[in-house]
């Protein structure tokens, strides 16, 4: 099987983290090598988060060269634009439609243009998937399970080295127990979001 | 054996563990933080001794006195880190150890979260002691069992130093807990452990001999390995750590990768001198590829001419590559392609150009405490002649705007003593410093004493949130918890500013403000140094109620945007009829002092 790049990008306390981890589980499952890097510390203080997230075999470093992953997996739309620049020709976008507005642009310091945004990925983005993430979140039952909805749609779109079957097993077995039944709406509010378009 | 998914600083607690640690200490620090927080559980399970110690300095004289004893001792840090610990690791290296002493320092090129970048291989060649320098998770576990034995074998602390794409990289390891110390012989009666003159005298010698050790045992680890392609190759690289991955994929892309060799050094001192011999001889070429300084660079060349090798080196010296910030594969691609004479391919077509991105820093907490201490001294200090001298926390981030209340940070401890400076430069203005609890005990104390023993005029403002947030929330001796989560002595920080002889303590709620402002005030006119402790737990940390506010009275707000404007509450956010409380608010109701129309008020429970 071939090797998989995948960066996951958003903003902080989104569940990005969650979601990569949930991923390099379930590659290791599938006995592949598994490399990540992402930058913590300051996380959880709205600044923007990216995990890239290596998969198969004989792997280099963990970080991902400009222009060489497969898969862009977005959280939120400012942040999907700023991590264009890592995905290859032809790599595939799969993003919600999120907009997170930072304080700056509340205090008149930068702009946040949501509609240049998509028609900037619209028009250099083949492959791009736009999703009603926060939306399908809040119908499962809970906005905290974006990242379910996010990682079901990927699983639908079948780019990954892994099965869905498989990435769904590992996302429940990674959340609390009370907190399985409605992540597993939410991963297929994903899914179903995908196979019906 | 399970392969586990583990990040950088998780491998090197398991070393520490395989290693037979007995003894460990250290202070919080990014990128180095998650290895006492994975020892501290296994120290309870094992029964070995873990602690956060009050700062670096401290962390390794206790490590240091665990390993007189004859006791495997272990000592995390962040490289800036290293500096306030430099005092006894100096001497150390003179004084030699009995058991073993590993001394863990991350590094953080970038950098991302540091005040510089300094580079701890140079330090341990400052210092004469072995650094091991981790290319990956899998190697950083290896690496730091393998340091307690050279440590055991050299009677030396030895430094393992992981940078945060190592420390903060995750990869599949296999992995399985097992715990075997060894007895501890005691701590023997003897003139060596006593740093004199004399003792200097006949050690530094020693340790000049010991050097030569250490490069012979370096020299037979399995931490320096050759990628050897074909014989007739006459070009190769030396990568130096992480630097080896991003070299072999460069190499990779450039379609070099049968034609240049490349040899990887995980030991950059002392330099093993024969595989690296070995390497230079039969090439006309060599590329060092290291990040931040030419230490490993600087040793081939001086190698390289003692044996009168005519390799040509190249890295750093010619610019070739990047003296500062992290390598990652683009910058490492580019310096290959330029030593081996390949061109780039042709660059597709410019993408169209992407839209103006936000501009997205972290900023403080919805409801952080800070951004009301702040606050609170921005009213009491008007028209007044104030500088704010700052310090190291998450409260560095009121230097953005629009609170702009951080006028100067160096490093951990400094803002008491910077104001110190500042006054009897000019002791017509105030000088009110700003520091964390967890940075008042790591190095603000002594500060403080300076100050009442001196007489500056200074306020000091201890932003005391219950922990050391920056860092991921770890207790500190303010907290009454040890690393362990155990219960301990609560050392009382006002009582200490009263017993360093502060004249005026105050300890106040920031989060109610009208009252802080005139405390505040207070303070600041007091004549003599004086210490508000702004007392108030961190919000990330505290169990925050269903308390919400919103703009419930639209009505009267007149839209002059001051929430907004002084505040910079990520909860406050530009609605279509002037601001908006989002769902992020956690109820700190500071914006309902600042709003002068009284628009905003509490939600009322749906
Ligand atoms: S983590 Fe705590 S101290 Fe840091 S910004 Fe958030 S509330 Fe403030
Ligand atoms: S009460 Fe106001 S200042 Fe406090 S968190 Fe909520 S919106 Fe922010």
């Amino acid at each position: 099987m071939r090797n998989c790049d995948l960066v996951v990008a958003g903003v902080g306390g989104q569940g990005i983290i969650l979601a990569s981890r949930v991923i390099s589980y379930a590659a290791i499952a599938a006995g592949m090598e598994v490399r990540t890097s992402e930058v913590l510390g300051m996380a959880q203080r709205e600044g923007p988060v990216t995990s890239q997230v290596r998969m198969g075999y004989g792997l280099f470093g963990a970080l991902i060269p400009s222009g060489h992953a497969d898969i862009l997996l977005s959280f939120e739309l400012a942040e999907t634009v700023r991590n264009l620049y890592l995905l290859k020709p032809g790599g595939l976008v799969v993003t919600a439609n999120t907009a997170i507005v930072p304080t700056t642009v509340a205090l008149g310091l930068s702009t946040y243009d949501r509609e240049a945004l998509l028609a900037h990925l619209r028009q250099t983005v083949p492959d791009c998937v736009f999703l009603d993430a926060d939306r399908l979140a809040r119908e499962a039952g809970h906005v905290r399970t974006l990242n379910s909805v996010l990682l079901g749609a990927l699983a639908a779109l079948q780019r990954l080295p892994v099965p869905t079957d498989a990435l769904r097993e590992t996302l429940l077995s990674t959340v609390k127990p009370n907190l399985r039944e409605v992540n597993a709406r939410a991963f297929e509010l994903g899914c179903r979001e995908i196979n019906t378009h | 054996m399970p392969k586990k998914l583990l990040m950088g600083n998780q491998a090197i607690a398991y070393g520490a563990l395989l290693g037979g640690v007995q003894v460990v200490a250290g202070y919080p620090g990014t990128p180095s933080s998650e290895i006492m927080a994975t020892l501290a559980p296994l120290a309870k399970e094992y029964g070995f001794h873990a602690e956060w110690s009050v700062n670096e300095k401290v962390a390794l004289e206790v490590t240091a006195g665990a390993a007189f004893a004859g006791a495997r001792a272990f000592c995390t840090m962040k490289q800036v880190g290293l500096n306030v610990a430099a005092d006894p690791l100096m001497a150390l290296a003179y004084l030699g150890i009995k058991g073993a002493l590993v001394l863990l320092v991350a590094d953080d090129p970038g950098p991302h979260s540091s005040q510089n970048e300094q580079d701890t291989r140079l330090f341990a060649r400052f210092a004469k002691l072995p650094v091991l320098d981790p290319s990956c998770p899998r190697e950083a576990l290896e690496m730091t069992r393998y340091a307690f034995d050279l440590s055991a074998e050299l009677q030396l602390p030895v430094i393992v130093r992981p940078t945060t794409r190592v420390s903060h990289a995750y990869q599949d390891i296999e992995v399985e807990a097992a715990y075997h110390p060894l007895p501890v012989s005691g701590f023997k009666r003897d003139r060596a452990w006593v740093a004199l003159p004399t003792t200097a005298r006949q050690r530094h010698p020693v340790l000049n001999r010991q050097q030569e050790q250490a490069r012979a045992a370096l020299t037979s680890s399995p931490f320096n390995e050759e990628f050897r392609n074909r014989a007739e190759n006459r070009t190769g690289v030396i990568a130096c750590g992480v630097a080896l991955g991003y070299v072999r994929e460069a190499l990779a892309l450039a379609g070099l990768d049968q034609t240049v060799d490349v040899l990887k050094i995980g030991t950059p001192y002392p330099l093993p001198q024969e595989p690296v011999y070995a390497f230079l001889k039969r090439l006309d070429r060599v590329l060092i590829v290291e990040e931040l300084e030419p230490v490993v660079e600087d040793q081939v060349i001086s190698l390289a001419w003692k044996k009168g090798l005519t390799v040509t080196v190249c890295g750093k010296h010619d610019g070739l590559v990047p003296r500062e910030g992290e390598l990652d594969v683009d910058r490492v691609l580019m310096a290959v392609r330029t030593f081996a004479g390949v061109k780039a391919e042709a660059e597709a077509a410019a993408a169209a150009t992407a839209p103006a991105l936000p501009f997205r820093p972290p900023v403080m907490c919805a409801g952080c405490p800070h951004r009301a201490s702040y606050y609170v001294f921005k009213k009491a200090a008007e028209g007044l002649d104030v500088v704010f001298p700052g310090d190291i926390g998450c409260y560095t981030l009121g230097a953005a705007p629009p609170l702009k209340m951080v006028d100067t940070c160096l490093c951990m401890g400094a803002s008491i003593t910077v104001a110190q400076g500042l006054y009897w430069a000019e002791p017509h203005r105030k000088h009110v410093a700003f520091l964390g609890d967890s940075t008042f005990f790591h190095t603000g104390l002594p500060g403080l004493v300076n100050a009442v023993y001196n007489k500056a005029n200074i306020t000091v403002v201890v932003l005391d949130n219950h922990t050391t947030a920056m860092t991921g929330h770890q207790p500190h001796p303010g907290t009454g918890q040890t690393a362990l989560g155990e219960p301990a002595a609560a050392i009382d920080i006002a009582g200490l500013a009263r017993a360093c002889g502060v004249e005026d303590v105050r300890v106040v709620n920031p989060l109610v403000p009208g009252k802080a402002i005139r405390e505040a005030r207070a303070a600041l006119e007091f004549p003599g140094p004086s210490v508000v402790v702004m007392n108030q737990p961190c919000i990330a940390r505290a169990k925050t109620g269903n308390t919400r506010f919103e703009v419930g009275r639209p009505d009267l707000c007149a839209g002059c945007w001051v929430c907004v404007d002084e505040l910079g509450c990520p909860a406050i956010m530009p609605g279509d009829n002037g601001p908006t409380v989002t769902d992020k608010c956690v109820g700190c109701a500071l914006c309902v002092h600042v709003c002068p129309s009284g628009a905003i008020r509490r939600m009322r429970p749906q």
